[in-house]
């Protein structure tokens, strides 16, 4: 097991780990704006998107596969970090003057 | 630009995300850890812009136009108690995303007749797989939580083998396509089929077991990505992708430790259609309470439990519970609620609501920590939470809810519950703190019945 593949997989074995560790770790307060952030972040693929639909000699398929799949990744990017931010501005340690 | 430099700033993307989720372990750095996932997104974007020879620019920003014009107005305008219709419509999105791509890639390979190498195959297919069923799988989840579809469970006989011969032809024709590329007729079959099995697979699941169900979409939706960076070769993909999927993971063990149930359990057993039993109880007498004697029991206390789920999500109940909470504690009476971890739609649910009506979160107590102060409360109010607080899950080995960890309601010296009528609970089944000697059945909407106590209470308030 050589080269891109098993580089991957070492990637993939220690990120879920890590990630298994640091979720772990938050708050229970927090979870649902966690599921927000997780969302945004993993809406990554955009990279993916963009390669796909910038490809020189991309065809029609693709471009149409591609720009769909970029407007989802950036609604979610775009809507999941601001929704999470909203979220975690309302929770406030103790009330101040009303 | 060149393709290492891109290598070194998905590396600093990476850190900056793992940062990201680390900094969400405490409200108080939480801010900072969405600041650090955006600064990550806006890395790994310019990066991939800059490095790469990108073509079709028009396509691509129009896509981000549009992109941000409908994830703007979503993140500013959507209701707090819509939060798990949003959280499935973005896993449904992302799971999408990633589906789209590996499909235009597997064209792509058979259009340029460059058969992809089997492990990119493999991932592909995984990809796509898990992509497309998510897909469908969150719409439906999105549909049941916005009561578009009937969110009580849908079934049929013979439902978990249909479900799994989809699976394994789904599976086999995605061997198949791994181990022959070429036949490309294979694969909108195939797509088609995992489209279908992600409708069938979340349709039986019923409103109750949605909180794992949204926390199982999102690990895959996570774990799709993480596919499509093997079949890219991009290692941030890879990354973010084990982030999203782990933390997907470990939220729904959390839900389903909190049911006592498991996760074959979640996706299989159809929790909701449990025949009422007992359907003589119902006849058994309650005593029901208006809102005068509730503000005056209330007003006597030194100490208050307040049970919120979902029903107070429903009633959109939080701010005037917010009312309540600065009432009483203006009174000196101590006010603090009880989370379960499954109340409400979505994992956390019920603390972004009553955030969202400014309660400190020091006041939202976990249910393990508040669970030994029930003996010495003087009221727990429960609103708009019904199973969570059933002592069957104690006591009756009979009870289908029976061994999942409850809030000990039943043991507060006066119990009162605003429910709109005693239909049984989600589950469809009784309640016997309902008929308990200590309870006071409070029948009313929950927004209208805590606006009334609170219009009995402030006579000497202010005073």
């Amino acid at each position: 097991m050589t080269g891109d593949l098993g580089v991957g997989l070492y990637v993939f074995m220690l990120a879920t780990f890590v990630g298994l560790e640091v979720v772990r770790k938050v708050s229970r307060l927090l979870h649902t704006p966690l599921m927000s952030l997780t969302n945004a972040i993993s809406a990554i693929s955009v990279v993916g998107a963009i390669l796909i639909t910038g490809a020189q000699g991309a065809t029609a398929l693709s471009k149409v596969l591609g720009f769909i799949a970029i407007t989802a990744a950036v609604t979610n990017i775009v809507s999941g970090f601001l929704i999470t931010d909203r979220m975690l501005k309302m929770f406030k340690k103790r009330e101040g003057p009303k | 630009m060149t393709g290492q430099v891109v290598d070194y700033i998905y590396i600093v993307s990476a850190a900056l995300f793992i940062l990201s989720l680390k900094w969400m372990n405490s409200p108080a750095t939480a801010r900072r850890g969405v600041f650090a996932g955006e600064i990550g997104m806006l890395f790994a974007i310019t990066g991939t812009l800059a490095a790469h020879h990108v073509f079709n620019w028009q396509w691509i920003l129009a896509a981000f136009f549009i992109g941000s014009a409908v994830g703007v107005p979503i993140a500013y305008i959507m209701p707090m108690t819509a939060v798990p219709q949003r959280t499935a419509m973005s896993h449904a999105c992302g799971a999408l995303a990633a589906a789209l791509v590996g499909t235009a890639e597997y064209y792509r390979s058979v259009q340029l007749h460059t058969p992809l190498a089997t492990f990119e195959m493999v991932a592909l297919v995984v990809e796509t797989l898990l992509g497309f069923l998510t897909f469908t799988g969150s719409l439906m989840a999105m549909g049941k939580l916005q009561e578009i579809l009937p969110s009580r469970p849908l079934t049929y006989r013979g439902q978990n083998l249909i479900n799994l011969t989809l699976f394994v032809i789904a599976a086999g024709l995605g061997i198949r396509l791994i181990l022959v590329p070429a036949d490309a007729w294979i694969f909108p079959i195939f797509a088609g089929l995992a489209l279908l099995f992600g409708v069938l697979l979340i349709v039986p699941i019923g409103g109750a077991d949605m909180p794992t169900v949204i926390a199982l979409l999102n690990s895959y939706a996570g774990l799709s990505a993480c596919a499509m960076g093997f079949a890219l070769n991009n290692k941030l993909l890879v990354i973010a992708g084990a982030l999203d999927g782990s933390s997907g993971l470990i939220l729904s063990i959390i839900m389903c430790k909190a049911m006592n149930r498991s996760f074959t359990n979640v996706l299989f057993g159809a929790f909701g259609q449990i025949q009422a039993s007992k359907a003589a109880v119902d006849q058994r007498p309650v005593r029901s309470a208006s809102a005068e004697e509730a503000a005056s029991i209330l007003e006597a206390a030194s100490t208050v439990i307040v049970v919120p789920g979902y029903g107070l999500a429903v009633a959109q109940a939080q701010h005037k519970i917010r009312e309540l909470y600065d009432n009483l504690m203006r009174r000196g009476i101590d006010v603090k609620f009880a989370i379960h971890p499954v109340a409400g739609r979505m994992p956390g649910h019920m603390n972004v609501l009553l955030a969202e009506a400014d309660i400190p979160y020091d006041r939202l107590v976990e249910m393990d920590e508040i669970n030994s102060e029930f003996a010495q409360c003087d009221v727990a109010l429960v609103i708009g939470a019904n199973d969570v607080t059933n002592p069957a899950a104690r006591s009756d080995t009979s009870s289908p809810i029976y061994g999942m960890p409850i809030l000990d309601v039943d043991k507060a010296r006066t119990v009162m519950v605003i429910k709109r009528s005693m239909s049984p609970g989600f589950a469809g089944i009784d309640n016997e703190l309902y008929y308990m000697d200590r309870t006071l059945m409070l029948f009313g909407d929950a927004r209208a019945f805590v606006a009334e106590i609170v219009k009995e209470l402030p006579a000497r308030a202010t005073a």
